[in-house]
């Protein structure tokens, strides 16, 4: 069948930070660009980032970008690739600088410049003392700093398509990617997308666990499509459990409120987090802070009728603190836990918040795989936020480093895409028949399946298995069970049906296609997870326990080193971690403790 | 668990199917964990997976799920159930075309708001660092940079209901004066000059729905009357 085909020089599949960031570069080099969002540019994720944005402005006292990679190694537990990492912290200030020029509202100090606060893993001379390094629109920096991204890009007049979903990559058979196959919701057509560059800045895929932070839109739309394109997946047994998720609702209370001198206490009103991190205490790494938190409610020290979660004290703070700093926290406090802040302490428990894996690039943001025993660029193809591992977060991510992340490699990947596009003098490459049938045949077996699986019963098992064989603290025999277990959602999500055939707006089958992506995902974390024998990071299991060899149960020897999950049979494959950063000498592995 | 039923009515219209719009009374079981509309309305699309609505982060920062909740517009993700007069009547947010059920054509909306240039403007060369801003100037832009673009407080204007091509509508005029109260901005004559019209926005007639309904605490009104009151001021 055929299907109308347009053409651009670059298709932006997302539009939250990272393709918001991605799309100025590229019009504002002057490329014919299309971003692809299956939301309005406002509504992406990136809106409910809350504490802010890591740069070592220095604006409250000495900080330093060499400091600022320091912490961010220490934190990613050695996984992270030292030579993006250098590239990320050293280009902070100038991103950040950039976006407050744009029109960002960040808060300022009484010079003038902007406020910084303390935050997770953010330390002073190379994990010496917390330093103010996030730099924060009050408790609401995501949703200015995606404000300002897009009213920048009204301003560049980029070319955005609304409310169309991306369906497949288009690679032909010499490996090359050639744009993405998409559905526009309002009239359900599908429209092949040609481009000499793809960027994907589709988000995270959070929505695979039950009790998450993330929106019904993180899906893991791009690592769905990269996977059943032949593209491996990175390091995707690593997921952060965000210390402070509301207590039932799941919603996210910014790590920013510890910033601002809050306290973690359990039923015994005990600041236990002295007890695991003497140094930091509640400003300890996220992973770090979670499963001290589980520890406290598995040995029964929980608050509650259930004694299942802990108790996140602001009481203390001056009410006019709250009211500036924090004032969308004590809004999701009164709307989500009944309580406000300024009166009672919030439930809170570990909550499914970030994926540090996702598609592999380097640390310019060009998407990169296996090739001939060694790594290669995919051409064509490229990948920024929270979709694509480059890496730099490795085995958990710092808080402020996800906002930092985006404006960094957006950019870079905006600049890569133009860079290459100008350099080749080539037309465009024709569109294989074969990607776009893959496409068709997908949605005609959703139109034709008889007595399908239920898409939501299916959704809430695969959420159920990742939450219980694959959380905080993880199980050899939970992960090996937890395998089989997924590759029969799996099985079911192959065969679901949706009862709603209609072309208009057709949100049942947006859905069914949205699970195809998460299952990916799903399968790829857990295979993953099973098949590291040692913890490190937010992946941490039982049989492998801190002793004087492994400290903390890390094996270097062993596992210093990054996985790739391929879909076809779910083979994994590993590769070294790049020690080497740019300019600097390597940070050197030690036992991480804060 | 305690469940309960609770009976919704929901405006349904599908062009590819429907003739006309019509009202579909459907009752849906809620237990303690579903505090929210949007709760019921997941729970509502279990059961009949052509029900169709826009929703994303349930937590009331990306403007998605604005419905006209029994005769009020709000966010499904902010309503309290328990609070809901059964039957829940549900519809699309008023005035603008519906593509299908509750969702709406947003076109009209997002134009006015791109009409008011929602963009910093300052031509001067850019500064190595941060243009500076006085802790006092940015308090000014409190309770304006929140807008999330939900559309709740234009789509319950009866001026934009009536000229929703010529009045900006007090989302639009909310950020006009988000760029004219920043002190990083150099356009303020321009942007008075673009407001400056019978139209724009001098049809607002303070009936203040805006501000009864704004999900965020948010008060349109009184930027307008702040845009107002510059206009007067530079004509003195």
């Amino acid at each position: 069948m055929k299907i109308t085909q347009r053409t651009f020089d670059a298709v932006i599949v997302g539009a939250g930070g990272a393709g918001l960031r991605a799309a100025l570069q590229l019009s504002e080099s002057g490329l014919r660009t299309a971003v692809l969002t299956k939301v309005f540019p406002t509504r992406s994720h990136t809106v409910a980032a809350q504490g802010g944005v890591a740069a070592s402005l220095g604006n409250s006292e000495e900080d330093h970008w060499h400091w600022h990679m320091y912490d961010t190694v220490k934190g990613s537990d050695w996984l992270g690739d030292q030579d993006a990492i250098e590239f990320m912290c050293r280009k902070a200030n100038e991103v950040v600088i950039e976006l407050e020029h744009y029109g960002m509202p960040f808060d300022r100090t009484d010079a003038g410049k902007i406020y910084q606060r303390p935050f997770g893993g953010h330390m002073s001379n190379f994990g010496e003392k917390p330093v103010r390094r996030s730099c924060a629109a009050a408790d609401r920096t995501g949703h200015a700093m995606l404000h300002a991204l897009y009213q920048r890009n009204v301003r560049a007049n980029t070319q955005f398509f609304v409310e169309w979903m991306a369906l497949d990559l288009i690679r032909d058979a010499e490996g090359e990617v050639l744009g993405v196959t998409a559905l526009e919701m309002e009239t359900g057509e599908i429209v092949a997308f040609q481009a000499k560059a793809t960027i994907f800045a589709t988000g995270g895929a959070g929505r695979i666990y039950h009790s998450s932070t993330n929106a019904f839109i993180n899906t893991g739309d791009g690592p769905g499509m990269a996977a059943r394109a032949g593209i491996p997946l990175e390091d995707m047994e690593f997921w952060q459990f965000h210390p402070t998720g509301v207590a039932g609702a799941g919603v996210l209370i910014t790590e920013g409120v510890r910033g601002e001198g809050g306290i973690l206490r359990n039923s015994a009103g005990e600041r236990f987090m002295e007890r695991y991190a003497p140094n930091a205490k509640d400003l300890a790494s996220r992973d770090v802070v979670s499963r001290a938190m589980v520890t406290e409610i598995n040995e029964g020290r929980g608050c509650g009728p259930h004694k299942d979660f802990v108790l996140l004290d602001i009481t203390h703070l001056d009410p006019k603190v709250i009211m500036q700093r924090l004032p969308g926290i004590r809004e999701i406090s009164i709307q989500f836990a009944n309580v406000d802040p300024i009166k009672e302490p919030i439930p809170v428990v570990p909550t499914c918040h970030y994926q540090m894996g996702g598609i592999p690039t380097n640390y310019v943001a060009q998407v990169v795989a296996p090739s001939g025993g060694k790594d290669a660029i995919v051409p064509g193809f490229y990948a920024a936020g929270e979709c694509a591992c480059a890496s730099v977060h490795g085995a958990n991510r710092l808080g402020t480093n996800s906002l930092l992340d985006l404006l960094v490699f957006g950019k870079s990947a905006g600049e890569s895409a133009a860079e290459d596009v100008k350099k080749s003098a080539k037309a465009h490459k024709p569109v294989p028949q074969e990607a776009i049938e893959r496409t068709l045949s997908r949605l005609d077996r959703l139109e034709t399946q008889k007595d399908g699986a239920d898409v939501r019963e299916t959704l809430l098992a695969m959420q159920r298995t990742m939450q219980n064989h694959c959380g905080v603290f993880r199980f050899a025999d939970k992960l090996k069970e937890g395998v089989a277990r997924i590759l029969d959602v799996q099985r079911d999500a192959q065969r679901i049906g949706i009862k709603d055939k209609s072309k208009v707006f057709n949100t049942a089958r947006a859905e069914a296609l949205e699970l195809d992506n998460l299952i990916e995902v799903a399968v790829a974390t857990m295979v993953s997870a099973e098949a590291r024998k040692e913890s490190r990071g937010a992946h941490v299991r039982d049989d492998a326990p801190d002793t004087p060899e492994n400290p903390n149960g890390r094996d270097d020897k062993n596992w210093l080193k990054h996985t790739l999950w391929f879909k076809d049979g779910n083979r994994l494959d590993y590769k070294p971690v790049q020690l080497n950063p740019l300019t600097v000498g390597t940070i050197e592995l030690k036992k991480r403790a804060y | 668990m305690t469940t309960r039923t609770m009976q919704f009515k929901i405006y349904r219209y599908d062009p590819e199917r429907d003739e006309k719009p019509y009202m579909q009374d459907i009752s849906v079981e809620v237990n303690a964990t579903d505090r929210k509309l949007l709760d019921a309305l997941v729970k509502l699309k279990a059961k009949d997976d052509s029900i169709s609505f826009r929703r994303s982060c349930r937590e009331g920062v990306c403007g998605s799920d604005a419905v006209n909740i029994n005769g009020r517009n709000g966010l499904a993700c902010l309503t309290d159930l328990k609070d809901l007069k059964e039957p829940v009547v549900l519809r699309p947010l008023p005035g603008l075309p519906v593509i299908r059920d509750l969702i709406v054509d947003m076109t009209q909306f997002f134009t006015q708001y791109h009409s008011i240039k929602p963009y910093l403007i300052n031509n001067d060369p850019p500064p190595e660092t941060e243009r500076l801003q006085t802790p006092e100037d940015r308090e000014e832009l409190n309770g304006v940079y929140e807008c999330i673009l939900c559309a709740c407080c234009s789509t319950a204007c009866p001026t934009f209901w009536w000229n929703p091509d010529k009045f900006v509508g007090p989302a639009g005029l909310l950020q006009a004066y988000r760029f004219i109260a920043d002190t990083r901005d150099q356009a303020i004559n321009e942007r008075l000059d673009n407001l400056e019209d019978p139209y724009r926005l001098f049809r607002c007639h303070t009936i203040m729905n805006c501000v009864d309904v704004c999900p965020k605490g948010l008060n349109p009104t009184r930027a307008i009357g702040k845009i107002k009151d510059l206009m007067v001021s530079r004509i003195v």
